[in-house]
């Protein structure tokens, strides 16, 4: 992928290492926010608890409240200072202010009501009468879940990893504010627009970027939908 | 023997459920009942599905469930095959995956029949690489009772298989699952509300109504009795007669025995000696003081008056009649009954049609 063709769209140095960086980054936080996503949209679609409801709101908490705060509440919590980012600096020597990692995790966050949402979808489509019949199989907990309700919901949770992947790649808000705007270290495709943006005689490089990008979020739905489609072909429920 | 007592409330003023019945340890078990009347709860209660707020379940002498002493064992382990309504097939996995997943969870030692014999049974060898959504309702049904027959269960819990099913299907499934309860040698409870199931499968029956257990006992008792308006309500009430073919020739009328006496029928239910039972309704039999002659009718049965009850409707009443050692039910006006002064005791003829014997039976009877 890299090398020949970045050159032959006429890409600069570092305007394929945002590419790059946007992929990477958008790749780790869908890796991070899986298992975490999968487990609580269990919780909420499967269980009933008090504290649902609340649980249910921290969740899609970043849907609604501006980007920035997201990340200025990341900072608070993992910054070097923070309660989390102390001891993980102290004890682990990491640092998620101002890299990759830290840009992967605020994209993570951002993203995570996207999956969960897509996973619970997915989960709801589950017959529990299917997961019943497993019962009376003999297949335990574990085993029912791995192989009736995971199969089944695999649909949903391929396509939460997808839209929340396609999401990722355009996170902007969240990652400035936490991760900071460092070419090669965090400065994905839209920080590197907006930076471009604020250049003069950046605007064909922001044009270019802009273009992959949209090129990029294409090609992520019409990748999701033809995985759909194999996917419910697969689980006899017709396209 | 499996004994089965479960008693559970569904919220403060909901249904209530509270029976209790045994069942033969090789056999179909028939719960019947109109729906609604807690059949399927108590399923869902034997297979663990629903814990009963109390009871008790008994199966192969294993404890599965005693509320007083508070044992509960977990659906997974109680090994209660179950055919649900609907199939419940997993769409994901193939018809042989799906007939597999049972049998890879059965315990090492536990016996039963083979992949190759059940599918050989139900006829499903051409199904097997098949994904479920491409399947028939009756081909679908079909697959869940080998699914549940090979995961090596003490019981068979059948919900209902066929009663989503149409006429055609019913008819395509009902010789498979017949085939199925005599080959499997496990007791089969069967919940249904169609009666033509009941004639076909059961050996032992259990009426329930509103949550409680009405009747139970053999199935061939249970029909003779005009007091279970469940049974003698219906417009198909009358007795099971079991019978051997003694002569089936082709063009003439089969010739069925029965326990003191002979029908001549128009059903072709096999070649000599093939067992079967018939249902006989009640409204198709008739009675006469006299040797009635010059008269259509093929049946004509010396009997004796053992009972009169009345019927549902205050103007029939149910005649009960001793044929040998058999029993008919015939349904007649009070008018009748009383013009022609039948009493208890009094020798009579019963007339029964050739063409009347509408049920056929699929199953040889068990025994």
């Amino acid at each position: 992928m890299p090398g020949a063709d970045a050159v032959s769209v006429g890409l600069a140095v570092e305007e394929w290492q945002a590419v790059r960086l946007s992929l990477e980054v958008a790749s780790r936080s869908v890796l991070v926010s899986l298992l975490p996503a999968i487990a609580i949209a269990w919780v909420l679609a499967r269980r009933r608890f008090p504290g649902r409801m609340l649980l249910d709101a921290l969740v899609h908490l970043p849907l609604v409240v501006p980007p920035v705060v997201v990340g200025w509440a990341l900072l608070m919590l993992f910054g070097v200072q923070g309660p989390i980012g102390a001891p993980l600096h102290a004890w682990f020597g990491v640092r998620l202010v101002f890299t990759t990692e830290g840009a992967a995790l605020a994209t993570a966050v951002m993203s995570f009501p996207l999956i969960v949402r897509a996973v619970r979808l997915g989960i709801e489509h589950v017959d529990p009468g299917l997961e019943a019949a497993a019962r009376t199989l003999g297949a335990g907990p574990i085993d029912r879940f791995l192989t009736v309700t995971l199969p089944l919901m695999s649909p949903g949770i391929l396509a939460g990893a997808v839209t929340a992947f396609a999401a990722g790649l355009g996170e902007f808000g969240a990652v400035i504010t936490f991760a900071s705007n460092i070419p090669g270290e965090t400065q994905t495709l839209p920080l590197a627009i907006y930076s471009a943006t604020q250049t003069p005689g950046g605007e064909a490089m922001a044009a270019r970027l802009a273009l992959i990008s949209f090129v990029l979020a294409m090609a992520g739905l019409l990748l999701a939908e033809v995985i759909a489609r194999r996917m419910h072909l697969l689980l006899g429920r017709g396209a | 023997m499996p004994e089965v007592a479960l008693r559970h409330r569904f919220g403060r003023e909901g249904f209530r459920l509270d029976c209790a019945f045994g069942a033969p340890a090789v056999g179909v078990t028939t719960l019947f009942g109109p729906s609604g009347c807690g059949k399927s709860t108590v399923l869902s209660g034997i297979a663990g599905l629903l814990r009963p707020q109390e009871g008790r379940v008994v199966l192969d002498g294993a404890v599965l469930l005693d509320t007083a002493s508070g044992i509960c064992v977990a659906a997974e382990r109680r090994r209660c095959g179950m055919v649900f309504q609907d199939a419940r097939l997993f769409p994901h996995l193939s018809v042989a995956g799906n007939l597999r997943y049972g049998l890879r969870r059965a315990p090492r030692d536990a016996a039963g029949p083979g992949f190759d014999e059940v599918v050989a049974l139900l006829g499903i060898g051409y199904l097997l690489e098949r994904r479920p959504a491409g399947l028939s309702g009756g081909e679908r049904q079909r697959v869940a009772l080998g699914r549940a027959l090979l995961s090596r269960p003490r019981i068979l819990l059948m919900d209902e298989p066929l009663a989503a099913l149409d006429a055609a299907r019913r008819a395509e499934v009902l010789p498979f699952l017949a085939r199925l309860c005599d080959a499997a040698r496990l007791p089969i409870l069967y919940v249904t509300h169609a009666l033509d199931e009941v004639d076909a499968l059961a050996d032992h029956l259990v009426l329930m109504d509103h949550g409680r257990v009405v009747a139970e006992g053999p199935v061939e008792a249970l029909a003779a009795r005009s007091d279970l308006a469940l049974l003698s309500g219906r417009r198909d009430a009358g007795v099971l007669l079991p019978c051997t073919v003694r002569a089936a020739e082709p063009g003439a009328l089969a010739r069925l025995a029965f326990a003191g006496g002979e029908l001549r029928t128009t059903l072709h239910p096999g070649p000599p000696g093939t067992r079967l039972r018939v249902r006989l309704r009640a409204r198709d039999v008739a009675v006469a003081v006299e040797e009635p002659r010059g008269i259509s009718t093929s049946n004509i049965l010396a009997a004796t008056v053992a009972e009169i009850r009345a019927a549902g409707e205050p103007s029939e009443v149910f005649v009960h009649l001793a044929v040998g050692p058999s029993l008919l039910l015939a349904r007649i006006t009070r008018d009748s009954a009383e013009r022609l002064a039948l009493r208890p005791g009094l020798p009579v003829w019963a007339l029964v049609k050739a063409v009347t014997f509408d049920h056929r039976v699929a199953r040889t009877a068990a025994g």
